[in-house]
Order: structure tokens, then C-alpha cells, then sequence
């Protein structure tokens, strides 16, 4: 019987052994991209060069000759430098152009988009009708197109406001995008009726219960909605590539798909400074992005 | 119009007010400007305004660019989507299990859906290039043939590996907040009454996940026509033929300006869209219905 339970507790411990490789064998996948281009940025330039030189002349050129000469894809620098970030901060003041483009067009679609569907998912919550609920259907249905079909329209009605290549073509629609209300509403219908009643019985107004019940209760899944949009719009390509022509003021990720060609030495430093807002939102409100998810299952609500 | 109230709700003033900047901003961005995109598919052009009935679909579908951009994109999907709903659920399943650190591990699984596609298409680039170190390993491995990986029958699958490494995170934790919300009850019944753990996941929690499957597999359906960006930030405006896919047929609309084209093409993939989505609603209700809630 002993004998039993010691095999039992043998087998049990070779299987966490083995599921514990396995996940880190995932992890380090996982990481490494992530990471290899970190370290990339604190090489110098001429080590860039050496290690990559042939893949990206020969992505200038176009030319179609194998250089059977090693890529050195490396884990440690020969020497940190901080020359890239270095030339990128102080010499080329483009890619922070880019990066403030990136930024002028995201945080208004986090903070407006967020604004607009705090009120509305308070609505959606609370009114009990028919209309309310085949509008809330229209919102997941436009949440579940695609961005090829919703951009015609967008691309129409930027034209009809005379708003085409300026940022609100792409700001605007950012704003009154439905994910948030989708998610926020679940999120409020979830909110007891009882919190309501005992506010309206200490003679609350309903906006006073909006402002001091309703908000406080949902504050984290509000923080969550502003991290998923963030993550969404700072990502962007598709928009920009269509609404605005002027290349000027396209967003740092178009830009960096040029700079891979031109400027190899700094590309992975531009590529870290990009994804460090991204990262340190990241660092700072991990279970805000995982309690957003979670709300986003289901599309029944 | 009659209204059900909830206990102790009226449809105060308010509570309907609150809707209206959201409803009014969708109608002007989005759905009136539909009925424009509707309207432009049926007529021939925007000045003559001349009803063509189907025609403008007629020409979409002879349109050889437009066909093999669905193409690309629907094989593209096709290769992306099961392997994002299964190991997303294996993910999960490992973080259920008995491993050690498992918020270290979340957080590693997790960080790629934070990380900027662009600040990592360099490093794809470094390895999949012709001369790049997927290339070089090979060959000094096997003595392989160089293969211009994103230039060739593989290109796709170049992509979804880097799909797959962005969203895997994302959909386990919606595997793994589904889980958490399942009755504890049920698994212990079915442990004590001996069933094995194939049993348990095959029969109690696939069952129970099945609600969540079907939403993960909507999300990857969706998430998957977003690939553009990625094929976008590796080869540019002109990629592998491979790789053209129905953004880039938009694009290359978009910069003709053919409204006919635009409107016809976004109502055909709109339409596709509702029944793929449509049948996998269908098939959650059938299949998960009974265990839910």
C-alpha cells in the first residue's frame, strides 16, 4: 500500500518535472524575440553591420545571391554601446517626430474612446429596451468586422467632413469604435441593482450614482479598457496607409518597416523605444491587461 | 415603444442620454457612411450615379487580384486559426497544471501581445531572410538548400509563426479565466468517481470550454485578416505573391480610388464574415448550450 503511494507520488513528481520543461522551453521561445532585440539596440553600429550587413544590403538591393558567410543572430554583444539610441535621441530627430506621431494618435482614442463608452455602457446597463438591445447587436457586429470592411466607410465620411489626411480621420473613428462599450457594458450589467436602490434611497441623483457608484465599482475594468485600446491603436499600420498620404506624419510602425533597409545600425534601437511605452504599461498594469481580456470573452456577454 | 424595467430602474433621463454620443458617433462613422458603401456597389460610377445591379460583385469576382487575394488570405487564416485555438489551450492547460512560478511564466506567455509587431519584425527578418540564420543553421546541420523562406511556398507559414507568438498569450488567458470560472464540484465528482484525466478534459472541461473555444476561434478569425500589418512591416507595399492578401488588394484600391471596387469588395467580405461567424454562434448553441451558465 506504502509502496503504491510512493509510486504514485514518484509519477506525480516526473510529470511536473516534465511539464516544467516543457513551459520553460516555451518561455524561452516566447522571450527571445523580445529579447534579441533588445540586446540588438546596445550593439555599436559596425557590429550590426558585421552581424547583418549581407541580409540587409542584399534586402536593398534586391539581388538574390546566398552569402554563405554566418549571421551571427548573438545573445551577447561583443561591446555595449549606446550609440544607437545615442544617434536616434540626439542626431536624428525623425524618429521622434514619428514617435510623437504615434503617441498624438493613440492617447486621444484611449482617453476619448474610454470617455464616450464609460457613459454609453452606463446606459446600455441600465435601459431595458428593445431598441437599446438591437443597437448593443449592431456594436458586436461592427466589433467582429474586420478592418478592410469598416475602412471604407471610415475613408468615406473622412472625405464627406473634409477630414482626409489630418489625424482626425483616423482619431475620430478611433473614438466611437464599440469595444469599449462592449466590454464595458458587460462589465456595468454586472454591477447589483442593490447598490442603485440603496444610493436612490439616501436621495442620490442617478448622475451622483453614475459618478460615485458606478465608476468607483468598475475603476479596474476602466483601467483595463484603456490598456487594450492602447495596445491596439499604438500597433497600428492599416489606417495611416490609407487616411493619411502625408507621410510626415505617419506613425513610428509604418516607419520602422522603411528604416530596416536604410539604417540598420539604428533600426533595433528605434524598434526597443518603440515598444517601451507598450512594456512599461505592461510592467505597471499586467493584471489590468489580463482582467480586460478575461472581460472580452464572449461575445454573448 | 414598450420598455421592461429592471427592479427599481426606470429609463430615466439620464440613463438614455449617457447613450447618445456613443450612438450618434457609430451612426456618423460607421453606418451611415455603410448605406453610402451599399449604394456605391450597386451603381456604376460616382458621377453618373447609373444602377448596375450586381454587376460591380460580377467584375470583383473576375478580378484576378481580388481572387487571389482571397485566396492568400483565407489560407492564411486556414493555417493561423487551429494552431492559435489548440495551443493556446495546451498554454493553459500547463498553467493549470503542477508547474513552479506560474505568474513568471503568464507574464513570459503574456509579454508578446504588448510587444509592437513592428519593433520585431527585424529580428523575423534576421532569421527568415535567404541569407538569414534559419538558413545558415540549416545548413550547417543538414547541408540544406538555402530556402529565400518569405519568398517562397513557406511565406505564409513564416507569418503565422509570428501570429502565433503574438496572440498565444492573449487566448490563454481567456482559457484560463474561463476555467477559473468552472464549477469545482464537477471535477471532483468526476475524480472520485475514477475517471482518468483524458476522461476529465476530453468529457468535462472541453465541454465546459466549448463557449470559449468558439470565441477564441472568432477572435483568431478576425485577429488573422489583421495580418496585413505584419506581411506589411516585412516585405512593404509590393510583397511575394504569395503573401498579397485582400488589405493589400484595399490598399491598391484605395490608391485608384475605385469606390465600386472598395464598396463591393468590403460588402463581399462583410457577408463572409457574418456566415463564418454566424455558423460558429450556430454551433455554440448546439454544442455548448446545455452546459452553460
Amino acid at each position: 500500500m506504502k509502496a503504491l503511494t510512493m509510486t504514485k507520488k514518484v509519477k506525480k513528481t516526473i510529470i511536473t518535472v516534465l511539464l516544467t520543461i516543457i513551459a520553460a522551453f516555451s518561455a524561452v521561445v516566447f522571450i527571445l524575440p523580445t529579447l534579441l532585440t533588445i540586446v540588438n539596440s546596445f550593439m555599436t553600429t559596425s557590429e550590426i553591420n558585421a552581424n547583418y550587413g549581407s541580409i540587409f544590403s542584399a534586402a536593398a538591393g534586391g539581388s538574390h545571391t546566398y552569402i554563405s558567410e554566418k549571421i551571427n543572430l548573438k545573445l551577447i554583444p561583443d561591446k555595449v554601446s549606446f550609440d544607437q539610441y545615442k544617434t536616434v535621441l540626439l542626431t536624428s530627430p525623425d524618429y521622434l517626430i514619428k514617435f510623437w506621431n504615434s503617441v498624438i494618435l493613440t492617447l486621444p482614442v484611449v482617453i476619448f474612446q474610454t470617455a464616450v463608452a464609460v457613459f454609453a455602457s452606463y446606459g446600455f446597463s441600465r435601459v431595458k429596451s428593445r431598441i437599446a438591445d438591437a443597437i448593443f447587436m449592431v456594436y458586436i457586429f461592427l466589433m467582429l468586422m474586420p478592418y478592410q470592411v469598416t475602412m471604407v466607410p471610415n475613408y468615406i465620411v473622412a472625405e464627406k467632413l473634409n477630414i482626409l489626411d489630418t489625424i482626425w480621420s483616423i482619431i475620430l473613428p478611433g473614438i466611437f469604435s464599440p469595444f469599449a462599450v462592449f466590454l464595458l457594458t458587460k462589465v456595468m450589467k454586472r454591477v447589483p441593482s442593490a447598490f442603485y436602490e440603496a444610493a436612490m434611497l439616501d436621495g442620490a441623483s442617478e448622475f451622483s450614482i453614475f459618478v460615485n457608484v458606478y465608476i468607483p465599482v468598475c475603476r479596474s475594468a476602466i483601467f483595463s479598457v484603456m490598456v487594450l485600446i492602447f495596445i491596439d491603436y499604438w500597433n497600428m499600420v492599416e489606417q495611416p496607409l490609407v487616411l493619411l498620404s502625408d507621410t510626415t506624419m505617419h506613425p513610428l510602425s509604418v516607419f520602422l518597416s522603411k528604416i530596416n533597409t536604410q539604417e540598420t545600425g539604428i533600426a533595433f534601437a528605434v524598434a526597443v523605444i518603440y515598444m517601451v511605452p507598450p512594456m512599461l504599461l505592461f510592467l505597471w498594469g499586467e493584471d489590468y491587461l489580463v482582467e480586460g481580456i478575461s472581460y472580452s470573452g464572449g461575445v454573448k456577454g | 415603444m414598450k420598455t421592461k424595467t429592471r427592479p427599481g430602474n426606470t429609463n430615466t433621463t439620464f440613463a438614455v442620454l449617457s447613450m447618445v454620443p456613443s450612438i450618434a458617433g457609430v451612426l456618423i462613422f460607421f453606418i451611415l457612411p455603410f448605406f453610402t458603401v451599399v449604394y456605391y456597389s450597386a451603381v456604376d460610377n460616382p458621377i453618373t450615379h447609373e444602377f448596375v445591379g450586381l454587376e460591380n460583385f460580377k467584375a470583383l469576382f473576375g478580378n484576378k487580384a481580388f481572387i487571389a487575394a482571397a485566396k492568400n488570405t483565407a489560407v492564411l487564416s486556414l493555417i493561423t486559426v487551429p494552431p492559435a485555438v489548440v495551443l493556446s489551450m495546451v498554454l493553459a492547460m500547463l498553467m493549470e497544471s503542477s508547474i513552479p512560478a506560474k505568474s513568471g511564466f503568464r507574464s513570459i506567455f503574456l509579454s508578446p501581445v504588448m510587444v509592437p509587431a513592428a519593433s520585431v519584425v527585424l529580428i523575423w527578418q534576421v532569421v527568415f531572410h535567404y541569407n538569414g540564420t534559419l538558413n545558415s543553421r540549416l545548413l550547417e546541420a543538414f547541408g540544406a538548400e538555402p530556402v529565400d523562406w518569405l519568398k517562397s511556398k513557406y511565406c505564409l507559414v513564416v507569418i503565422a509563426l509570428l501570429f502565433l507568438w503574438k496572440n498565444l498569450g492573449y487566448n490563454m488567458i481567456l482559457y484560463l479565466s474561463a476555467l477559473a470560472g468552472m464549477p469545482k464540484d464537477l471535477l471532483e465528482v468526476a475524480e472520485l468517481e475514477g475517471a482518468d484525466p483524458f476522461y476529465r478534459f476530453f468529457h468535462i472541461k472541453l465541454r465546459y470550454l466549448s463557449p470559449t473555444v468558439i470565441f477564441v476561434t472568432i477572435l483568431s478569425l478576425i485577429n488573422s485578416f489583421k495580418l496585413f500589418r505584419e506581411v506589411y512591416l516585412l516585405t512593404g507595399d509590393y510583397p511575394y505573391e504569395g503573401l498579397y492578401l485582400l488589405q493589400h488588394y484595399m490598399n491598391n484600391t484605395f490608391r485608384t480610388l475605385d469606390y465600386q471596387k472598395l464598396s463591393s469588395a468590403a460588402i463581399v467580405m462583410m457577408l463572409i464574415m457574418i456566415v463564418i461567424i454566424g455558423t460558429l454562434i450556430h454551433f455554440d448553441n448546439k454544442f455548448g448550450g446545455d452546459i452553460e451558465e
